[in-house]
């Protein structure tokens, strides 16, 4: 094994698990080496099987790579480096160590050859993603994590039933392009889909991501439901329920998210809506749409990380304040927080020159070159509506509104430093999509920059626009949340095991009442005889008996002396 | 224009009334635009006059009332699910 051939995922797993043991100089030193010198030896992965190493009775191939796996392990390891950026000073380094591990396993999926090893890599993911939302330590992170494991638990053992019974079917391990027409099909499909955040399973994401520290959500928002693309981009192009699927989570998540008065919850919806993108493109199956997919996951993990950046700069300066209701008018003591979230927030809602408009309308394009009209029309609906619910709700309700009063400073320079590369990239990625494009899985000859896709875009964005500030009055925030599909888990399911319980709990009452009852009888009944006014408990009897055992004895005596 | 003087420029409601004066101008050039342009239409609609304004206001409109619909049913004091 060369050290070209050496897993770059495990690299930054091993790089984690160092992390709590060194010192602060150190520990600086990994957080903003490593993840670079990851980045480098993704590009040292040649195309191909790299490394193979035997498991029971197959070969895995633990190292695999091609330009899909490559672009999404790249965007990975860049999203670690600015992660570790911006969470440097964070003082828990477990987060550091277990974003380390997650990050580091997330690209060991991406170069994973065959689906033993994806299954492993997804579940290290698991257990590393639980343990950055843990580290915000407090009580209600410790709660969501649990709620959040036992989903992505459940998501592991669905997968691992499918890949154990496809392995069964076909006798291969190998990861390739699948179909879903058997039960191993459909359940890794299913157990890939819980992963990205799809119906029923949605509620997941909200619930449990804000519940992380102001720099854990960085992490969490990139890698889970990204790796999850990745999967089904290889496994699952051009299933045509995942178009279906998407378009439910676009919509979903734009939905959510007008309702919604927790800032990172609000970005929270909007994953699983650019997600649904995402999947939407996978589901169409071209040339165009897969690398529109691939592309919108690359620049998604930049522009929604830089929004949570921003958001977490803002927990951060004003000691945890994170509701709409609370903030607004920052603009003035955080200028650059707010000049960063702005530019991210235009980079989501795919403004012309960001990273967005070059990535989500080759989606769009395919849908049209498809003449799928319907998923077209939709795809339209929800970038004006991306626009509505991101682009403009996240800034204007946090940065601008009302003057909370609050003045919070800028944040402290790492985590400006961060914020500023991934606006840099967000703009640098829009004006010059090229290099992007030369590394997505296909050739593409596509040209986002032509007058009428421009203007059209701005006249789809703008209005928009108009529409939220004519809506304005009906879109106040209130200190509310909206009932999700984790309502049948978190109080129908705990209802229903209250419902079931009460009549066993009747039963051994029961049970119970009968058996005292019985034993009390037993009880009373020795009670009555040696009690003491028993019969056995009378003093008196002692001197009768003496009397009775010499009487006894004079009888014995007498008939003795008789006898004899 | 004391108490205006002491509001940063950009939240100033003079500054709010030239906003919105400047918004409406430049949507008003962007429909007009479409005389302009000649996109290449994927569909017959989509390259008709002024589609991409009037759809991305109504289909946004329509999202912003279905969510206010849902809410009736769906929504609940945020402390809903402490215990």
């Amino acid at each position: 094994m060369t050290i070209d051939a050496f897993p770059p995922g495990v690299i930054l797993v091993l790089g984690g698990l160092v992390l709590p043991f060194v010192s602060q100089q150190i520990r600086y030193t990994i957080i903003l080496l490593l993840p670079l010198f990851v980045l480098w030896s993704v590009w040292q992965v040649g195309d191909g099987v790299q490394l193979t190493l035997p498991f029971l009775d197959y070969e895995l191939a633990v190292v695999k790579g091609d330009a899909l796996s490559r672009i999404f392990a790249t965007v990975f390891a860049i999203m670690a480096f600015v992660g570790g950026l911006f969470a440097l000073k964070q003082k828990q380094v477990a987060e550091l160590a277990a974003a380390f591990i997650y990050a580091g396993s997330a690209i060991g999926v991406a170069f994973a050859g065959d689906l033993i090893t994806v299954f492993i890599f997804w579940e290290i993911m698991a257990l590393g993603s639980t343990m950055v939302i843990w580290a915000a330590k407090t009580p209600e992170s410790y709660k969501a994590s649990m709620r959040y494991l036992m989903i992505h638990l459940l998501g592991g053992v669905i997968l691992m039933i499918g890949v154990i019974a496809h392995i069964a079917d076909t006798g291969s391990v190998a990861f390739q392009a699948m179909t879903p027409n058997s039960i191993g099909t459909w359940m890794i499909l299913a157990g890939f889909l819980i992963n990205a955040g799809a119906p029923p399973l949605t509620a997941w994401l909200p619930d449990a991501y804000p519940e992380g520290s102001f720099s854990g959500t960085v992490f969490l928002s990139a890698f889970t439901t990204k790796t999850a693309v990745y999967v089904l981009l290889r496994g699952y192009p051009g299933t045509e329920i995942l178009i279906y699927i998407g378009v439910y989570m676009i919509f979903y998540g734009i939905i959510y998210a007008l309702l919604e008065n927790d800032m990172r919850r609000i970005l929270s919806y909007s994953i699983i809506n650019q997600v649904g993108f995402m999947i939407t493109g996978i589901g169409i199956g071209t040339e165009m749409a897969l690398n529109g997919a691939a592309a919108h996951a690359f620049t998604h993990i930049i522009y929604k990380g830089l929004l949570l950046m921003s958001a977490g700069s803002v927990i951060y300066m004003t000691g945890g304040k994170r509701k709409c209701t609370d903030l607004g008018g920052l603009f003035q003591s955080m200028p650059i927080t707010c000049i960063c979230g702005i530019i991210g927030a235009l980079a989501i809602s795919s403004f012309p020159l960001t990273s967005g408009f070059i990535s989500k309308s080759m989606i769009a394009q395919a849908a049209g070159d498809e003449q799928l009209l319907f998923v077209w029309m939709c795809l339209a609906a929800a970038s004006a509506g991306v626009f509505l619910h991101a682009g403009i709700k996240f800034p204007w309700f946090v940065f601008f509104q009302k003057d909370s009063g609050l003045r919070p400073k800028d944040p402290p320079w790492n985590m400006k430093a961060a914020m500023i590369l991934f606006a840099f990239l967000c703009i640098a990625l829009g004006v010059a999509p090229g290099p992007l494009y030369d590394i997505l899985p296909f050739k593409t000859t596509y040209e986002p920059y032509t007058v009428p896709h421009v203007i059209n875009q701005l006249q789809l964005l703008l209005f928009a626009g108009l529409s939220f500030f004519l809506a304005l009055p009906i879109m106040k925030r209130t200190l509310t949340i909206s009932l999700d599909w984790d309502w049948f888990y978190r109080k129908f399911g705990a209802w229903l095991i209250v419902f079931l319980t009460r009549g066993t709990v009747e039963m051994r009452r029961d049970i119970f009442g009968n058996l005292q009852i019985f034993v009390n009888s037993v009880i009373n009944l020795a009670f009555k005889g040696h009690g003491p006014n028993g019969i056995f408990a009378r003093t008196n009897a002692t001197g009768n008996s003496v009397a009775t055992v010499i009487i006894l004895l004079t009888v014995l005596m007498l008939i003795f002396y008789l006898e004899i | 224009m004391n108490d205006d003087a002491k509001l940063h420029w950009l939240v100033r409601p003079n500054t709010i009334k030239h906003l919105w004066r400047w918004g409406y101008a430049i949507l008003a050039v962007l429909v007009l635009a479409d005389f302009v342009i000649h996109p290449h239409a994927s569909f017959g609609i989509d390259g008709s006059f002024g589609f991409y304004s009037w759809y991305g206001l109504l289909t946004c409109l329509a999202m912003i009332v279905f969510s206010k619909g849902l809410a009736i049913f769906l929504k609940r004091k945020d402390t809903y699910y402490d215990d």
